[in-house]
Parts: C-alpha cells; sequence; structure tokens
C-alpha cells in the first residue's frame, strides 16, 4: 500500500503528523515510540521572544473534547533554533515550524530566523484563539490575513501553509485570501473558541475564561470546512480536529485533505500516532483505496457516488 | 514512562467518596519515588486522564496502591469499576520525593485531603530508611478520613478537622507550631491554599511540597500545568519537573 503523499516542500512517507501544540518538541513522545515513524512533526508555536503563557487552570475536560488556554508558552525562537531543532534533526522525519506572533512585525522576524534552519515548510498560526494580541485577530479578517501572509512568504525559504480559524462566517473567504497572498497550502482547522463554567464554584473553569475546543467534537466542523475549500481553492490541505482513529483520517482524506494532524488524541494515548500509521494501510484497503492520494478528495467525485447509487 | 492496562486487584471505598484501588502491572516496577503519580482513563466517554499519586507499591506482588476522591462525572464513572476489570494506566509520572538526597532524622508529613496519600508510600520509605515520622493529616470531617490507623504505624499522629469531629478542630496549620521545632524537614501535599499555609509556617524548616493541577498530557508536552518559578526559566511543568518542589522553587497561585 501506498502511503505516500507529496506537498510543496514535503515529500511525506505518510500523510499523519502531530498537531502542533499537542506534541511539544517531541521529546516527550520519543519515550515512547521512534519518532521516525512520522509523516511530519509539526512543532509548537514559536513566537519572537520567550512566552510564559495564561494563567491555570489552562484545560478543561468537555463532552467528546477538552478547552485548552495555554497561551503559546514557548521558549522563543531562538530557544527553539538552539535545543529544540537539533533534537528533531536526529529523525529522518520533515519538521513544520509553527510561527506564531503578536503583530506582523514579530512573524516576520520569527519566520526569516527559521529560515536559516533545516525545517521543511512553515505553518503560519494566524488562528490561536488564546492570546490577546494577535492570533486570531489576523485568522477573522481576510485582508489582514492576506497582508500577514504575504510578509511572511516575503522572507520566507520554505513553503508557508496557513492554520485557519474555524471562529469564522465564511471560511472559503479566508482560505482565498490566503491563496491571494501566495500561500502554498493551508492546515485546518484550529481549535473553536468555546468556555464551561463549574457549578459549584459559579466561575468558569479555565483561568482565561475562554479556550480552544478540541477532540471529537470539533470534527464535523473540520469536515465541513475542509469539504468547502477544496471545492473553492486550489492550495494542497493538511485537516486536523478530533482524529482518533483510521476511518477518522479517511474521512478527512474524502472531504479533500492531502495529509491529517492528530491532536488532543495524544492526551489520551501517546502512541496514538505511530499507532494509527501502522493502520492506515488496511484502513484504506477495506475501502478499496490503492493509495493515500486515491483517497485524497473522493468525497467530491459524484461519478464515483452515481455509480454506487445505480448499482 | 508507560501505557499499560493494569488489572484492578481491590476496590474499597475508605471515606466517604473516597476510593482505595489495587492495581497489578509492570508499572509498580517502575516507579522510582514516592510523590510520583500515575496518568488514568475513565473510560473513552471522558476525554482527559486523570492524575491519581500512588499511596503505595508493592513490588514483589507488582502492585500499587491509588486513593481517589469522587470530584465528577469521570472519577464517579471510576467508581464502577470492580475488581478483574483493567484500567488504562499511563506511568509512573513525574519526580517525585527525593528520598535518596536527604539527610533527615525527624520528618514531618503534612497532608490534606486527596493530598495525603503520597504521603503514606513515603513515610514508609522514610521509616525503613530509619527516619522518625511525625504526620498532620487535615480532613474536612470525621466521615473524610481515612489511613490513619496506616500512618499511626508509621509514627506520631495528628489529625484535625474543619469541624472537630475527630482530633482538633481547624486546619492542619493549627498544629504545626508545637511541632516544627522538634522535626528537621517536613513533606506536604494537599489543596493550593494549604500549601501556601504551610509555606509560611515552615518558612525556616527545610521541607517539599508536592502541588495538583489539571493536566493535559502528563507528560511534559502540552504546557497546561505549570506554576511560576522562581528562577529565569519562569515556570516549572508540575507532571515532568514536579509534582514535588522546594517550597521556594515557586510561586504558588
Amino acid at each position: 500500500m501506498n502511503t505516500r503523499v507529496e506537498l510543496p516542500g514535503l515529500n511525506l512517507k505518510n500523510p499523519v503528523m502531530p498537531a502542533s501544540g499537542c506534541f511539544g518538541f517531541g521529546r516527550e513522545f520519543a519515550q515512547f515510540y521512534d519518532l521516525s515513524h512520522l509523516g511530519a512533526v509539526i512543532m509548537k508555536a514559536a513566537t519572537g521572544g520567550k512566552r510564559f503563557g495564561n494563567v491555570t487552570p489552562r484545560v478543561a475536560e468537555t463532552s467528546s473534547g477538552m478547552l485548552n488556554a495555554i497561551g503559546l508558552q514557548n521558549p522563543g525562537v531562538e530557544g527553539i533554533i538552539a535545543k529544540e531543532i537539533p533534537f528533531l534533526e536526529t529523525y529522518p522525519t520533515p519538521i513544520i515550524a509553527n510561527v506564531a506572533g503578536s503583530t506582523v512585525e514579530e512573524y516576520v522576524s520569527v519566520a526569516e530566523k527559521l529560515s536559516e534552519t533545516s525545517v521543511s515548510a512553515f505553518e503560519l498560526n494566524i488562528s490561536c484563539p488564546n492570546v490577546k494580541e494577535g492570533g486570531v485577530q489576523f485568522g477573522t479578517d481576510p485582508f489582514l490575513a492576506e497582508n500577514v501572509v504575504r510578509e511572511v512568504k516575503d522572507v520566507s525559504d520554505v513553503p508557508v501553509y496557513v492554520k485557519l480559524s474555524p471562529n469564522v462566517a465564511d471560511i472559503v473567504s479566508m482560505a482565498e485570501a490566503c491563496a491571494k497572498a501566495g500561500a502554498d497550502g493551508l492546515s485546518m482547522i484550529n481549535t473553536l473558541t468555546g468556555m464551561r463554567i463549574d457549578p459549584k464554584t459559579r466561575r468558569p473553569i479555565i483561568a482565561n475564561k475562554t479556550g480552544g475546543l478540541s477532540g471529537p467534537a470539533i470534527k464535523p466542523v473540520a469536515i465541513r470546512m475542509i469539504y468547502q475549500v477544496y471545492e473553492a481553492v486550489d492550495l494542497p490541505i493538511i485537516g486536523m480536529g478530533g482524529i482518533e482513529t483510521v476511518d477518522d483520517i479517511i474521512e478527512y482524506l474524502l472531504a479533500g485533505a492531502s495529509a491529517v494532524a492528530i491532536g488532543s488524541a495524544n492526551f489520551k494515548n501517546p502512541l496514538v500516532c505511530k499507532e494509527l500509521i501502522d493502520q492506515l494501510p488496511e484502513g484504506l484497503k477495506k475501502y478499496g483505496f490503492e493509495s493515500v492520494n486515491d483517497a485524497i478528495g473522493g468525497a467530491h467525485d459524484e461519478t464515483y457516488s452515481s455509480s454506487i447509487s445505480r448499482s | 514512562m508507560q501505557r499499560e492496562w493494569m488489572r484492578i486487584v481491590k476496590h474499597t471505598e475508605v471515606a466517604r467518596d473516597t476510593y482505595q484501588l489495587i492495581l497489578n502491572g509492570d508499572v509498580a516496577q517502575h516507579v522510582r519515588e514516592p510523590g510520583q503519580f500515575v496518568h488514568v482513563q475513565v473510560s473513552q466517554e471522558y476525554f482527559l486522564r486523570r492524575p491519581v499519586s500512588i499511596a503505595d507499591v508493592n513490588q514483589d506482588e507488582s502492585t500499587i496502591t491509588l486513593l481517589y476522591k469522587v470530584m465528577g462525572k469521570g472519577t464517579n464513572a471510576l467508581t464502577g469499576k470492580k475488581a478483574g476489570d483493567f484500567i488504562d494506566v499511563l506511568g509512573p509520572g513525574g519526580k517525585g520525593f527525593p528520598l535518596h538526597d536527604l539527610n533527615t532524622q525527624q520528618a514531618l508529613l503534612i497532608g490534606g485531603g486527596i493530598g495525603v496519600p503520597p504521603l503514606h508510600y513515603l513515610g514508609k520509605k522514610l521509616k525503613e530508611k530509619g527516619v522518625q515520622v511525625t504526620s498532620v493529616l487535615g480532613f474536612q470531617t470525621k466521615e473524610d478520613a481515612f489511613y490513619v490507623e496506616k500512618f499511626k504505624e508509621l509514627g506520631k499522629v495528628f489529625v484535625t478537622t474543619n469541624d472537630g469531629s475527630l482530633g482538633t478542630k481547624g486546619f492542619v496549620t493549627n498544629v504545626l507550631p508545637d511541632l516544627k521545632d522538634r522535626i528537621d524537614t517536613f513533606f506536604s501535599c494537599g489543596p493550593t491554599v494549604m500549601l501556601r499555609a504551610v509555606k509560611e509556617e515552615m518558612c525556616d524548616v527545610p521541607g517539599y511540597i508536592s502541588i495538583e493541577e489539571r493536566m493535559g498530557c502528563g507528560i511534559g508536552a502540552c504546557f497546561a500545568c505549570v506554576v511560576e518559578s522562581n528562577d529565569d526559566q519562569g515556570y516549572r511543568k508540575i507532571c515532568c519537573d514536579g509534582p514535588v518542589f522546594r517550597p521556594d522553587e515557586v510561586i504558588l497561585p
């Protein structure tokens, strides 16, 4: 079974990678399995300086998912270049750097510095719902998104994937703005802004009050958005949101994703990425696919649907 | 650290809403220090794992003992598990009380509520090393108290309850002034508000505190359970740098 996928800047041996923010910089998961198995690694967000993130509690459980408001805590781009990238370079696995910032200048500066390293691609994080400045502001206004993508593209030596926020009324216009600015691909979706309140304390459970909802609860939203964007915009998509099984991966491929990222499922089972990579060939075969490429965008193939209904 | 389906050997209620789980599996062979925890998956229905401290280890029988309190739906669902069932456990995690580095003769254990269990395994290990152990255990009421007899096997025990239904009425800090001159190291685990009061009361005595916080991954990757630190790093991750810290190492929220 051929599980290879070619994307701009990424020659993936399989389409499965851990999602940014749910895998740190890989060290913790390396005690459970060899990171060489992964299609790629998407690093935790890099900002210009160190960020200490939000006040705790930062997570809360929800039905079929979780809320988080970490607040982009990271050692800063210099720290990541000095300590984290060298560790990931010991594996023959492409590295995707998640680039974040509060201003356009910060995004540009982080991308410039990371362009000097061995990373294979950027995931431009214009969709973090848990930071007061920047983040989701860029991801909810097509004009701001287009501007920051263009500025980052200007200084980037590697392809730029833009991580879209689902917290918008019109996801297609956001994707079109990124395409217009020269984005090489999209990654979708980031978390949905949510909130929980504890009846005992009468207060929000997360100190930040709101957090980003992830997990199986958001999968139908992600599938819908990917399906819509695939029809409207000619850019490859890395899909994510609540993936826990091989059937989930296939659903994303059929909607139009060329690869997938696994997020909060890593918290339930630290071995989940490796287990799904191992199970993927059999899963594809079960539904009659001969390769990963065979499944990509399959839900848009109306001739296939009509042939089924006729038979 | 490993993921393992551990077999439930025994599951009993030891106080109001407080349960003892004895689990059999390889994880028991990997516990290095008292104060470490396991991350338990209640079922697929509950998304996040629950960190539970280790109250005892029997390496000959390959068992660990956990105590947990019913705090919500997830922990309530855990009460339905029976002996013979298997439970998804990730562990042992974190850094515990650094016994090998300790030079102590008179130890004081200060536990509050569901912070008491890890001190039990610590107390056993200290006693094995010939350390004199005194314990102060704080509970809300008599109905919430557990393991008092087990701590009596380790040394002298003082119990406090908020309503005075057992032991001294009040908080653990009510009895500390009379004890602190007689000990050389304290070890405390309990709610943050208690740890803050203990830290203040015991400021001139060397010691260790064990902190709890909501966790995401439990292995150090997600940065959910951080606590502010007193150094350039600015934070510690409770799940992997802790849960045990020196009191001056961290700033309690």
